[in-house]
């Protein structure tokens, strides 16, 4: 790799007789990536095989520094691009400040990084260089590196500990009826899910829907004193202006979609000083017990592209970019919705795997309680069997939650989701349990037992008495 | 036959409140075989009216009995995984067919509507409901001039409709539509007014009509609304958020957390 003249920075890699020139950063990581459709589509991919390659080889040799130096998208222009930059920890920085983006993986990758020290890391890596590193390396790298870091956050259950797997139960209901939606609750309970969040796509955004299944979700909790938390997954302003006309409002944590650049932020209707309100907000109603992890956030891939605002960045780059601004806010969880978006961004099984092992070791690496919505839709080449696939080396890969659907079906969103029974599968294979404060709920009410299996079940359950109720 | 590996849920009566797969039972932590079969129909069924092509033969005859004529047209999408990939190919006509298409605007241009019926994602839904869907729809419109051709539209995004409006300068352009399959809802039909329609109308300009399927929004319901919905578009010169309709009348599409809105007319 050269970097030409200071003023007109020009990387290049030759192959051969040929030479492969790349006038930008962004170009380059565009190239470096990966084949899939959604750069296609946005006109940035490689077009040859040798080409990506030779632009991998290109970025192998950047030097770190160089990120700090150069920004994907111009400081004046975009927020998230100021909050990179200005968040920037050199002091974190400096173990890896001499290294390239090769060596970055060479070292990750050696017993010299062991968890804590890619903790101390963490703060020093900018989304762009996590987003390099990882064009560099392969499915079992992402694994291997994102298996040793530990983020561990806290609410009412504690998420992300060493040999714990969780859930986020998603009872979703087309037209948000509360008796569809608690039966939906109550088998995902039954069957040990719901551990990192009960959370419901409402169907509704109107203000008095979301109230009433955060009360839903609210009393159920507090009937059976269920060490976990509700989310209604509405539009940030709506939360918001719940809090703000009832500090008693059960909100326990606020949920948006984000994406990696201020432009797509503004299609979303947010912005850092918004979230930074919610955030705000949400940590004054002090409804944690065991700790003050109050956001959740979604990404994932081609979400800037969709709203026609990427900036000329591959979708790789754009979402890990969107980690910087959930990092800013301390969140309890983070989910990448990795096949929701359609086949025009990640075509098949191969590529939704792909960006589902990037998503999450990028999002680790930066210091983020990474889950994954391990889906697909059905103009998508992708099956269960991918899903099987994807989910389990996720496992392997210590992801912090997955996502807990009836029978994998959402029958509101209208796409294929990981099952309850999916997450035991995960947990027996791997020998994984749930969260500590919620493992030993389910062992007091005799749902599971000391062996972390599902206990057998009799007519007398206990929970079964809610239900008498609808 | 009783199968003592498989537990059975003590809660089946909660399916009551929801078509949501609860209840199902476990062999081991796993789902019981009968289950798993049950979800693979499903995606199969998905799958398959994706990928398979519409039999636009047997919609021409059904619209023949309507009195309209057809005009065969195709996208600049070559086939299906070209579709899939490029949604900006589906929403443009192919060369060949926009000639063909100024050489018939001669004799059928200045209608007040004009029909397009795409394949979308959903090759089921356009061979059941458009026909039946179009003769309910066409009884309600006396009064109002009709393009006397229906355009039958392969590997179509809803934008290509403006398209064929717009070389017909036809006041309206209409076009029904196969929408992405849900497990459950493999022939799900949309339908998609324009008023004005010309290249680059943007999702907000349209009106849109979801699930119609006797399952879902019948097609005497959907007919009505979209009945009235061109009536009120003719009168009011505009289609869109400014166009209202009766609320319990639009079935929302798969709602969507992740995506602006709009993105749900994009993914067809």
């Amino acid at each position: 790799m050269q970097i030409a003249g200071f003023d007109s920075p020009m990387y290049s890699q030759t192959i051969g007789q040929r030479v492969y020139h790349y006038p930008d950063l962004k170009t380059l990581l565009a190239k470096a990536s990966p084949e899939r459709s959604g750069d296609q589509l946005a006109g940035v991919a490689a077009h040859s095989a040798e080409e990506r390659v030779a632009a991998g080889m290109a970025l192998m040799e950047v030097p770190l520094r160089r990120f700090l130096e150069e920004a994907l998208i111009p400081y004046e222009e975009d927020e998230v691009t100021r909050l990179i930059l200005d968040s920037h920890d050199a002091e974190a920085f400096a173990p890896a400040a001499a290294f390239s983006v090769g060596e970055l993986r060479d070292w990750l990758l050696s017993e010299q990084a062991d968890g804590e020290t890619l903790t101390r890391l963490a703060p020093g890596l900018t989304p762009e260089m996590a987003a390099a590193v990882s064009k560099l390396m392969r499915n079992q790298d992402l694994i291997a590196v994102a298996r040793k870091c530990r983020v561990v956050t806290r609410f009412r259950s504690t998420i992300g500990l060493p040999g714990r797997l969780s859930t986020r139960l998603q009872p979703n209901h087309p037209t948000d009826d509360a008796k569809g939606i608690l039966a939906s609750t109550l088998d995902g309970l039954l069957y040990a899910n719901g551990d990192a969040v009960i959370g419901i796509n409402p169907a509704s955004d109107s203000l008095a829907a979301t109230l009433n299944l955060l009360r839903l979700l609210d009393d159920l909790r507090n009937a059976y004193a269920i060490p976990t938390q509700s989310c209604v997954l509405a539009h940030v302003t709506g939360l918001l202006s719940i809090m703000e006309r009832d500090v008693h409002a059960p909100v326990d944590l606020v949920f948006q979609s984000i994406a990696g650049t201020e432009a797509a932020n503004t299609s979303f209707g947010i912005s850092l000083s918004l979230l930074q309100e919610a955030w705000d907000a949400a940590r004054s109603l002090k409804r944690g017990t065991v700790g003050d992890n109050v956001m959740y956030f979604e990404t994932g891939q081609g979400s800037a592209l969709s709203a026609g605002a990427h900036g000329g960045l591959d979708q790789q780059t754009c979402e890990a970019r969107a980690y910087a601004v959930a990092r800013r806010f301390q969140p309890l969880l983070v989910n990448t919705v990795v096949g929701f978006i359609g086949p025009e961004y990640l075509y098949d099984g191969k590529q939704i795997t792909r960006a589902g092992l990037e998503d999450h070791f990028c999002g680790k690496l930066l210091g983020l309680p990474m889950g994954c919505d391990v889906c697909y839709t059905n103009h998508a080449e992708a099956d269960q069997n991918d899903m099987d696939t994807l989910l389990t080396l996720l496992g392997v890969a210590g992801v912090n939650f997955i996502m807990g659907v009836p029978g994998a079906d959402d029958i509101m969103l209208n796409y294929q989701s990981t099952s309850f029974h999916d997450a035991l599968y995960l947990r027996e294979v791997l020998g994984l349990r749930p969260a500590p404060e919620f493992e030993d709920w389910l062992l007091r009410l005799g749902l599971m037992t000391p062996a972390n299996r599902l206990a057998p079940r009799g007519p007398a359950l206990p929970m079964l008495e809610y239900l008498q109720r609808l | 036959m009783e199968n003592s590996a498989v537990h059975a849920d003590s809660w089946q009566a909660l399916r009551r409140f929801t078509d949501a797969r609860i209840a199902l039972g476990r062999a081991g932590h796993a789902l019981p075989t009968a289950a798993v079969m049950a979800f693979q129909l499903s995606h199969a069924q998905a799958r398959d009216a994706v990928n398979q092509t519409v039999d636009f033969s047997g919609v021409a005859t059904g619209l023949s009995a309507l009195g309209f004529g057809v005009h065969h047209l195709h996208s600049q999408a070559a086939d299906r995984p070209e579709f899939l990939k490029r949604p900006d190919l589906g929403r443009l006509l192919a060369e060949d067919a926009q000639r063909q298409l100024q050489a018939a605007s001669s004799t059928l241009s200045g209608c007040e509507v004009v029909f397009v019926i795409g394949d979308g994602l959903s090759a089921w839904a356009v061979q059941r409901h458009a026909v039946p869907l179009l003769a309910e729809t066409v009884a309600r419109l006396a009064g109002i001039r009709l393009c006397p051709t229906v355009f039958l539209a392969q590997q179509a995004r809803v934008a290509l409709g403006d398209e064929v409006g717009a070389a017909l300068q036809s006041r309206l352009v209409v076009i029904l539509i196969g929408e992405r399959p849900g497990l459950s809802s493999p022939d799900s039909l949309g339908v998609y007014l324009t008023y004005a329609p010309q290249r680059g109308r943007q999702n907000a300009e349209r009106n849109c009509i979801s699930n119609v399927r006797p399952e879902g929004l019948g097609y005497a319901a959907a007919a009505s609304a979209l009945a009235g919905l061109i009536r009120e578009a003719l009168r009011l010169q505009l289609s869109g958020v400014g166009l209202k309709l009766e609320e319990k009348l639009l079935v929302a599409g798969a709602g969507n957390d992740l995506l602006p809105a709009g993105s749900i007319a994009e993914g067809v």
